[in-house]
């Protein structure tokens, strides 16, 4: 049960450089942990995250399994104009979990 | 030599007092306010407090640790609050209900209510707390089977119930009932010694508050944020838990939880953090 949360400002002055928060809940399943009968869990982690504005990449990384659990990114962005930040996180079964966020530029 | 060994004591005894000098750091001076909202984290004590003032333990907490509660998406204990949304409107037992049923937008229904518990409960003639009024809801409205302690949703429900009242000072009524016995009850308990190590509640929050035991800076030992969020455990951990703990570490034997020991302690100490902020889900070390 993944539920991403995004914080994009409402709106902004062209050419501000704004703030974005994100946070995604997963459990981020290492696959080296071992369960009581001594079998490993198998790995479950969210192993690429990407925003785009207007379908122009802003920030993208991959994640590795030493990255603990609820992945919190923070980072900035320079914005011109109107438009739409998609962000997307995707996990080792393939789910892609997306989230949107509008900002008026004026 | 005997003279020589008086000299290097002397030595000692004054690198140890400047060391015990150092040790001494105060709660910082600011203010609190989580995503815009000001909270009371210092206050004037209500009559008959050992303290003048009463200080949140968020003003002994490092930079990184109050800038995390300051701003609701940081706060890693916020995710706890929001499972805690989701059962207030799960429908579950065998009246087909869910807190949401009786009680509607929680934000409306449940304001104030973290502030004011525990309250006298004339049923059982003792004091109740949020997660046992939970489970009385549970069994008598919903006829579902009551919470164990600290499973099941009932640390994230409990802090989803007291995250209504962000903000809203901490006080409780002593005239309900029997509560003041309770208190006094409560009170012979926070300053009884216990355990191997000899210690009591005072001996740490009253005695030592605001110096260091080794890396941990002790507050006041306030519960107005709970359930509070530990970085140490990645977890929200419930007040009952952290008394559990705390007896625990002066290696004691320690009661159970929802026992009359600690509804006495609760109540007691809910009554020294009056006036503060409920600050649910605080972020501590």
């Amino acid at each position: 049960m993944s539920k991403p949360r995004v914080k994009v400002p409402k709106s902004a002055k062209a050419g501000d450089v704004i703030t974005i928060k994100t946070l995604i809940s997963h459990k981020m399943e290492s696959g080296v942990r071992k369960d009581k009968e001594g079998n490993i869990i198998p790995r479950k982690i969210i192993n690429k995250f990407t925003c785009e504005f207007n379908g122009a990449p802003v920030f993208t990384c991959d994640l590795d399994p030493a990255i603990s659990a609820n992945p919190f990114f923070e980072f900035n962005a320079k914005v011109n104009e109107s438009g739409t930040f998609k962000f997307s996180w995707v996990d080792d079964d393939g789910t892609v979990y997306t989230d949107e966020k509008k900002i008026e530029v004026s | 030599m005997k003279r020589q060994l008086t000299i290097t004591a002397a030595a000692f005894a004054a690198v140890t007092l400047a060391s015990a000098s150092s040790l001494v750091a105060d709660p910082v001076d600011e203010k609190l306010s989580i995503d815009g909202k000001d909270m009371v984290t210092k206050t004037k004590a209500p009559e008959g407090h050992p303290f003048d003032e009463v200080l949140s333990g968020w003003l002994f907490r490092t930079t990184e640790t109050r800038a995390l509660e300051a701003d609701s998406f940081n706060n890693p204990g916020m995710l706890g609050v929001e499972a805690g949304e989701a059962m207030w409107n799960k429908v579950e037992g065998s009246a087909g209900k869910s807190c949401a049923s009786c009680h509607g937008d929680a934000a409306e229904s449940m304001k104030g209510v973290g502030a004011s518990y525990p309250k006298w409960d004339e049923k059982t003639k003792r004091p109740i707390n949020i997660e046992l009024q939970i489970n009385r809801c549970r069994e008598d409205n919903m006829g579902a089977e009551p919470l164990e302690f600290d499973k099941g949703g009932q640390k994230e429900l409990t802090a989803y119930i007291k995250h209504q009242s962000l903000g809203i000072p901490v006080k409780i009524d002593l005239s309900q009932g029997e509560m003041q016995k309770w208190w006094d009850q409560g009170k012979e308990m926070y300053y009884t010694r216990t355990g191997q190590l000899n210690m009591s509640c005072a001996t740490c929050h009253e005695d030592n508050m605001g110096k260091m035991i080794r890396a941990d800076h002790l507050s006041q030992g306030q519960i107005n944020g709970f359930p509070t969020y530990r970085l140490k455990q990645g977890n929200l951990i419930s007040v009952h838990n952290r008394f559990r703990g705390c007896i625990r570490d002066t290696r004691a034997e320690y009661p159970k939880a929802f026992s009359d020991e600690l509804m006495a302690l609760e109540t007691y100490v809910t009554w020294r953090g009056t006036g503060l902020s409920v600050e649910t889900p605080a972020v501590r070390q």
